[in-house]
């Protein structure tokens, strides 16, 4: 067996094994959804229903950039990329809070 | 004169252009979204009143909906693999069924759509509505973008596979990059709108 023979079957388990792993966050994310619409129909008051949603989306969205966008074993560049704009991302969501202040700083 | 660095990686970044390249684009399609998130933040908090979604939009049909996209989200991701294990007609058949599952979300949006306008419900009709048809009728354009994208790889683009199969490979990887942002800010916004 060739050296280069080896690395293709390497490469072709590795490719096995993401596979598997890509079924398994199809079922997560298929089950996760249906608890996101099963939680909805508790009728829970409105801030915990939304911390509740978010958490759910939080954690279907961290499935789907970990697995199918490989960011779980990406370089060290774009995690930099993500953070620069995570901060910014977060800054512009907190700019409504803000606004509860109006005025305050002025006067 | 050849691309660089579509196939080989860059030694100070340790990636190829297209890689950074397409990262750096959701960077800002993540301000966008974003954006219209802190509007809607803004405009719900200031709100006296803001009906519940489930009041007024389709949950089945949006949880039909979400399943299709996160389907689609799976097939996208196996065209890759089909890819990397050499395997060009398995990949057509995943590609193909992203594709179909783009059209099914859409046509699932546009009956939503046209109900709604069948009930004299617009966007200029209350806040609720403005920002809901704002943030879904973006996500459909990015749909449809990531849908015109992946039919070119599936057709025409596809050439490519026969003279270069790696640089092929890395250029569908970037297209679905693109598609599992798209399922990621559905994820989102279908809580946040529908049930919330």
């Amino acid at each position: 067996m060739t050296t280069d023979h080896a690395a293709d079957i390497d490469h072709a388990a590795d490719i096995d094994r993401h596979v598997r792993i890509y079924i398994t966050v199809f079922v997560a994310l298929m089950a996760l959804t249906i608890v996101t619409v099963a939680i909805s129909r508790f009728h829970l008051p409105v801030p915990m229903a939304i911390t509740v949603a978010m958490l759910v989306a939080t954690i279907k969205g961290s499935l789907v950039a970990c697995y199918f966008m490989h960011l779980i074993s990406e370089k060290k560049l774009i995690y930099a990329v993500l953070v620069l704009t995570g901060a910014f991302f977060l800054a512009l969501l907190a700019l409504p809070v803000l606004t509860v202040h109006d005025g305050y700083w002025i006067h | 004169m050849d691309i660089p660095y579509t196939v080989e990686v860059r030694r100070d970044t340790g990636l190829t252009n297209g890689k950074i390249g397409i990262w750096l684009f959701l960077a800002s399609e993540v301000m966008l979204f974003g954006a219209l998130f802190a509007s809607y933040i803004l405009i719900r908090t200031g709100a006296e009143t803001w009906p519940r979604g489930d009041t007024i939009l389709n949950v089945p049909l949006a949880t039909f909906n979400t399943l299709v996209l996160i389907s689609s989200s799976v097939t996208m991701v196996m065209s890759w693999a089909s890819l990397k294990r050499g395997r060009f007609g398995t990949f057509r058949l995943y590609m193909g069924t992203t594709i179909l599952l783009g059209c099914v979300f859409l046509l699932v949006k546009y009956f939503e759509y046209s109900h709604k306008f069948e009930s004299g419900l617009y966007p200029s009709t209350n806040n609720f509505l403005a920002i809901y048809f704002t943030l879904t009728g973006l996500h459909m354009l990015h749909v449809f973008g990531g849908m015109v994208v992946n039919a070119y790889f599936w057709g025409p683009g596809s050439k490519l596979w026969k003279t270069n199969p790696e640089w092929f490979a890395n250029r569908v990887e970037h297209a679905g990059l693109f598609w599992h942002f798209v399922d990621l800010v559905w994820i989102f916004l279908f809580p946040t709108l529908y049930l919330l």
